[in-house]
């Protein structure tokens, strides 16, 4: 029986151009731990994806990385305004992204499904006016 | 990647063990051990960012030199476009042509000649079905060895031809050969005049497989050296230079990427700005930009550790002399790619940043880096040797170094001494209260 390991990062609303940041140190983390380039590339996407969610839809919050013998479990938690329609966000294209998010490239609506298209498995726990928990998991084999 | 060779070393005698470097070192390659740097050779990219930083001039690249060219009978030169730009005052490329017969090379073939040849394959590679997009420029081996480290997923976008570099010293070749069919290969020296360590590695290490063709690297610097000493008098230049524009503008970023003729490219230069750069395209899918020219060098590869020139004012210089160029004179007839000019080496993934091959003695490792990381002071101020604290706590995990070589740490160790010990005197003098420990014989007499 191995040990798991847990990573934690605060993902910072205020700061956008610190956005992703924390998808980079798990990249490197992971490396460090001999997971496959293939894995590695799935767990970094979900989780830049949902680290730019809540940068740009809820004002920042935490992530939770935790890395067991059988899979990468992350725990994205945030204290934004909740998903109103959980199935309708899921949907490609979907977005509320306001103009000066675009100009930079997001709000195609495509993060959501990319998360989902990327991980093994993915909840969304969400509650109007108090957050959105966002857990994905990753197998390793 | 074992016994890889290096251009970049250390000369111990000069170096301080200020953590200069240290700090600067995009791959955290050095340590400071005994009071001096260590490069770690499996780490090292030959970027040559720590011989541009190190204010005692201790590191250094290694390179051949001009006097290797008595081992050949003939000797070819393959400038580089930068060594074009190193030069105050110079309004013709022909003068370092001709000066370069004169310092003994018997054909000059211009790297920049080949590099639009890889312009226009670059076109028509990019027009074929089936491509990884964006694909990647080859040409900066500092960018090919650093996505072979880190960004494995990204190595099918490399694009698969030959460096400018390498099809100029396969056609020099061919062409010297043809002209003396009485030589062997082995009294043909080819000879590229390079703006970087990282060439002379790629070529030491043979990355371009049996396609190498390059038999000796030496440096921009000392070849502009020699040259002033030959070019002083302003003759009328024999030798004639044939590079057009796109050619001399690979020395500068952007130059390649502006050959593709089409705005779908991104071009960056720096080394921290390549690997964000190469961050975010492993993360995304950047479909919409067809080519990604990435330079190591502020500037490009006038940028380079082995020229003399500041980047910028070697770059402008190269925008005056191309200006009256023609635009592309070595473009070849048609785009058809040759078969010569696809590279052999495929870029791999070799791991270099795992703590242990068995995942489980990997993950014991982590953890324990995590915890010794969240004891420390977190200031990475480098004094410990290592680039930041958790390299440090990886270092000590590995068994490289030990807990006490945070003066930090130490430092507040000490503090907590004194300050007992000026308290046991305090007690001692006051003789309220008994000292701790084995002080009891003293007291009782
Ligand atoms: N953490 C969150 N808190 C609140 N709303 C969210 C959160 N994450 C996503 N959403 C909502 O779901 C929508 C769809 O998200 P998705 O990531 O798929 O697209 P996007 O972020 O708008 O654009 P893209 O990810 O392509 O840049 C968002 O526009 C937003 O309304
Ligand atoms: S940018 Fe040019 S000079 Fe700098 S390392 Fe890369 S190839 Fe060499
Ligand atoms: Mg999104």
């Amino acid at each position: 029986m191995s040990e798991n390991v847990t990573f934690h990062f605060d993902v910072d609303g205020e700061n956008f151009s610190s956005a992703g940041e924390a998808s980079v140190l798990v990249k490197k983390k992971l490396r460090q731990l001999g997971i496959s380039p293939e894995i590695i590339r799935r767990v970094s996407i979900a989780m830049y994806e949902g680290e730019i969610n809540m940068v740009i839809h809820a004002e920042g919050g935490s992530a939770d990385v935790t890395v067991t013998d059988k899979e990468v479990a992350i725990v994205l938690s945030d204290r934004g305004p909740g998903i109103p329609d959980v199935s309708l966000a899921m949907q490609e294209g979907y977005s509320t992204a306001r103009d000066n998010i675009r100009a930079l490239g997001f709000g195609a609506g495509m993060g959501l499904p990319n998360m989902k298209k990327y991980t093994d498995s993915m909840e969304i726990e969400t509650k109007l006016g108090v957050g959105t928990t966002i857990t994905m998991k990753v197998k390793l084999s | 990647m074992r016994n890889y060779r290096h251009s970049v070393s250390l000369d111990i005698s000069k170096c301080k063990g200020c953590t200069t470097c240290l700090k600067r070192c995009p791959t955290e390659a050095i340590r400071i051990r005994d009071g001096h740097a260590q490069i770690n050779s499996d780490r090292c990219i030959d970027c040559g960012e720590c011989i541009k930083v190190c204010p005692h001039k201790a590191k250094r690249a290694v390179h051949d030199s001009l006097k290797d060219m008595k081992n050949y009978t003939v000797t070819v030169a393959l400038p580089a476009p930068a060594l074009y730009g190193q030069f105050n005052n110079l309004t013709n490329i022909d003068y370092i042509i001709d000066g370069l017969g004169k310092v003994g090379f018997d054909y000059v073939f211009e790297v920049a000649c080949a590099a639009e040849m890889v312009s226009a394959y670059t076109r028509t590679y990019l027009g074929r079905d089936g491509v990884s997009k964006p694909v990647i420029s080859s040409a900066c081996p500092v960018i090919t060895r650093m996505i072979g480290m880190n960004f494995p997923y990204l190595a099918d976008h490399i694009m698969p031809l030959l460096p400018p570099v390498e099809i100029a010293a396969k056609l020099a070749r061919d062409a010297a050969a043809r002209e003396h069919p009485e030589l062997s290969p082995t009294e043909i020296g080819v000879f590229l005049i390079s703006p970087c360590p990282a060439k002379v590695s790629y070529v030491k290490n043979g990355f371009a497989g049996d396609k190498n063709n390059i038999d000796r690297v030496i440096s921009v610097r000392d070849v502009y050296f020699a040259l002033l000493d030959v070019m002083k008098n302003g003759s009328i230049p024999e030798g004639t230079s044939s590079a057009g524009m796109i050619g001399i503008g690979w020395a500068t970023t952007g130059g390649e990427s502006s050959a593709v003729f089409n705005d779908r490219y991104l071009a960056a230069d720096g080394i921290e700005n390549c690997i964000r750069v190469l961050e975010q395209i492993d993360n995304e899918d950047f479909t919409d930009l067809d080519f990604i020219e990435l330079n190591a060098c502020s500037g490009g590869c006038v940028g380079g550790a082995m020229t003399v020139a500041n980047p910028y004012i070697a770059g402008a210089r190269l925008g005056s002399l191309k200006r009256y160029l023609p635009v592309s004179p070595n473009r070849p007839a048609d785009g058809d790619i040759p078969d010569y000019c696809f590279s052999d080496g495929e870029v791999h993934y070799d791991g270099g940043y795992t703590l242990s091959s068995d995942r489980n003695e990997a993950m014991r490792m982590m953890s324990e880096i995590e915890s010794i990381t969240a004891g420390l002071p977190g200031i990475d101020c480098g004094s410990c040797g290592a680039p930041t604290c958790e390299a440090f706590a990886e270092d000590i995990v590995k068994n490289e170094t030990n807990a006490d070589e945070c003066t930090i740490i130490m430092r507040e160790l000490f503090h907590e001494c004194i300050e007992r010990r000026r308290k046991e005197l305090l007690s001692e003098k006051i003789g309220s209260s008994k000292p701790k420990n084995g002080a009891e014989v003293d007291s009782k007499k």
